[in-house]
């Protein structure tokens, strides 16, 4: 048996494979649901049930959604230049950070909402670009491998968030809690639906989505991001600037995931603890595979993840099956995703 | 200066070196055994979380310590293959295809043990390994004391760093694995089958992450929790660059990095005033200047995250 590469994958056939992929994961996480004594049929009509079934249970599936489409942007944007930016999780939360220090300048609170928001965003994404930048820079400098730094990274932003919301913006009301002084109202984003968690931060990172894809596909940096990313020494050869293009690139990906965390906290929480983020910056590096880092196909991978996590926790309740069953099938999606993928690209001879 | 020289001379700390780093022995020289080979196996941290949890869930259902250790090496083996046939015969991307098994392994270590132990507040604990006294040599003032009075697991990474030095540098098989990571079309001219070999290195390594994993919930502590493995297995990534891929300096690295980490538990004791996270930050910020000091003076293996297609150049 060996493989031979197709010379044009077909768009049918690249279009299917997210969807082979998912069904290949519910099939696999069906064994194990199996194993644990219940119907897999009957756990994935209650998923589904749970997130999409009520105004309660789809306002939560897209609240969900909203950090996750952001830090897949964050992953897509990366790994399409080949930057591998596995620190989304660090970004995230120096995103978070940055809004609820930001909160506490006087000056800030005091402006009129849409100025506050605006302010706090923007400090968001910064921070994330920041953390970022550090392991690019020593990348560029020291040739130090992105990877490791990145993953290490994410542990030293934890800490550094714990530090921070222990010492100087501890929230003294908070009964002893470790957890931040909350944002102020002005910085707060406005609820899309009464009485649900659903906030305008779905309206961003939809916005963010749809221009990133326009970064992507029609300006010159998105296709000298491509390039670096296909191969670094065509592309520098053809006058490609691969260190500015990396830098870019970086800005946008640790944006990406600032503003996650930043929105999280405008958002849902209105202010930040250690348990902040259910691995949201991974769960984005899975959501970008299985939209193929395709800007737009985030919105659709992160709103499958969503329903699956959503949906999961009210199916536990009423099954008895562990609710991690939920990151057990997205993550088996995004091994089945890079077979799938193989599979579009080669046909297998005997 | 007086309470340095103390924690310095205590055996508690320089036992507590020993203990530190024999999940990151194992670990590394899974990691070697892997980068040695050409592939680099990001699935590190999501199959020490598998060992660990099969390790504790082995003997908690009634296996003995032994057992426990072969059954996540087993289990470690196992997600091992999985890399393997994904990387090497498919050629995926060995980045993404690493963290998608770190991400199924530990969610599904999680989902086991919460089938396992579905409602307990704590942890249900084992009876984790003993220390074990070597006549004679444990009764060495200091030196022994500290050497020779670990658990079996330690005295077997340490063991495994000798063999697996003496596997790569003195034997016929050790040769053809070097090779295959420097330059697998060479092998495959010499009659070596570089896919074989890589995914036999990778099972292998595979397990000897898993043993790390256990040594956790079998010697350092005693239950499972989720997070446990809090980046080890990424540390032992860096320690591997650190190491410049040869084992012997692997273990150096590993108990420099132990020492450190010892050292920094202690001095969270004595010293006022700083806060404690500025010293747990400190494995991770070691270990990224260890990649900067070393990064351009290691020597890569030349094939590291090259897959290897017959006929294709």
């Amino acid at each position: 048996m060996r493989f031979e590469r197709r010379d044009h994958p077909s768009r049918g056939l690249t279009l299917a494979a997210p969807l082979v992929a998912i069904l290949a994961a519910l099939l696999g996480a069906g064994v194990l649901i199996a194993i644990a004594g219940a119907n897999p049929l009957e756990a994935y009509r209650l998923i589904l049930k749970g997130a999409l079934g009520s105004r309660l249970g789809f306002s939560e599936m897209l609240t969900r959604a909203t950090p996750l489409i952001l830090t897949g942007l964050a992953a897509a944007v990366a790994f399409r230049a080949r930057l591998w930016n596995i620190g989304g999780e660090g970004q995230f939360y120096m995103g978070a950070l940055a809004v609820a220090a930001f909160g506490m300048i006087p000056a800030i609170a005091a402006l009129p909402a849409p100025l506050a928001i605006l302010f706090c965003l923007i400090a968001g994404a910064v921070a994330g670009m920041v953390l970022l930048l550090l392991p690019l820079g020593l990348r560029l400098k020291f040739g130090v491998d992105e990877v490791v730094t990145t993953l290490l990274l994410n542990f030293v932003a934890v800490l550094f968030v714990s530090l921070m919301i222990e010492g100087p913006m501890k929230d003294p009301l908070a009964f002893g809690w470790p957890q931040s002084v909350p944002v102020p109202d002005s910085a707060l984003l406005p609820k899309l639906l009464e009485r649900t968690r659903l906030h305008a931060g779905l309206v961003i990172a939809v916005v963010m989505a749809v221009t990133v894809w326009w970064i992507q596909s029609r300006t010159v940096f998105g296709m000298r991001a491509r390039a670096a990313g296909l191969n670094p020494r065509a592309a520098s050869f053809a006058g490609v600037p691969l260190g500015r293009t990396l830098i870019m690139v970086a800005c946008l990906s640790g944006g990406m995931a600032g503003l996650a965390g930043a929105i999280e906290v405008m958002g849902v929480k209105g202010y930040v603890s250690t348990d902040l983020s259910p691995n949201y910056g991974y769960s984005g590096i899975i959501i970008a595979m299985l939209a193929n880092l395709s800007a737009l196909g985030v919105i659709a991978a992160a709103l499958f993840s969503a329903v699956m996590f959503v949906g999961a926790d009210s199916m536990s309740r009423a099954l008895g099956i562990p609710s991690y069953i939920a990151d057990v099938t997205v993550a088996l999606s995004l091994l089945t995703m890079l077979v799938a993928i193989f599979l579009t690209q080669y046909r297998i001879r005997k | 200066m007086s309470t340095l020289l103390d924690i310095l001379s205590s055996i508690g700390m320089w036992e507590a070196v020993l203990r530190i780093a024999t999940p990151l022995i194992f670990g590394t020289l899974g990691v070697l055994l892997c980068e040695r080979v050409g592939v680099l196996n990001l699935g590190i941290e999501g199959i020490m979380t598998f060992g660990a949890m099969v390790g504790w869930l082995t003997v908690y259902s009634g296996g003995d310590l032994w057992t426990g250790m072969l059954a996540a090496a087993a289990a470690g083996a196992l997600f091992g293959l999985l890399h393997a046939l994904m990387t090497v015969p498919l050629g995926l991307s060995q980045h993404v295809t690493g963290l998608g098994i770190t991400l199924f392994a530990s969610s599904l270590s999680y989902y086991i043990f919460r089938l396992a132990v579905p409602t307990a507040s704590s942890p249900p604990t084992v009876e984790p390994f003993r220390p074990i006294e070597i006549p004679g040599l444990s009764d060495i003032p200091f030196v022994g004391q500290v050497l020779f009075s670990q658990t079996p697991p330690t005295y077997l990474a340490l063991a495994l760093v000798v063999l697996l030095a003496w596997g790569l540098y003195r034997t016929p098989l050790g040769l053809a694995l070097r090779m295959t990571g420097e330059n697998p079309h060479a092998a495959d001219a010499q009659g070596i089958d570089p896919i074989l070999l890589r995914i036999g290195a990778i099972m292998g390594g595979s397990a000897l992450m898993a043993m790390g994993g256990a040594f956790l919930t079998l010697a350092a502590f005693n239950s499972f929790f989720p997070t446990m493995v809090q980046g080890r297995g990424w540390i032992c990534v860096a320690l591997v660059v650190f190491a410049s891929w040869k084992p012997a300096r692997a273990l150096l690295g590993a108990l420099l990095f132990a020492f450190f980490d010892a050292f920094q538990l202690r001095l969270q004791t004595v010293v006022d005033g700083v806060p404690y996270q500025l010293f747990l930050m400190l494995p991770y910020l070691l270990s990224i200047l260890a990649l900067i000091l070393m990064a351009r003076r290691a020597r890569v293996p030349q094939a590291l995250m090259q897959p290897y297609r017959r006929g294709e150049r």
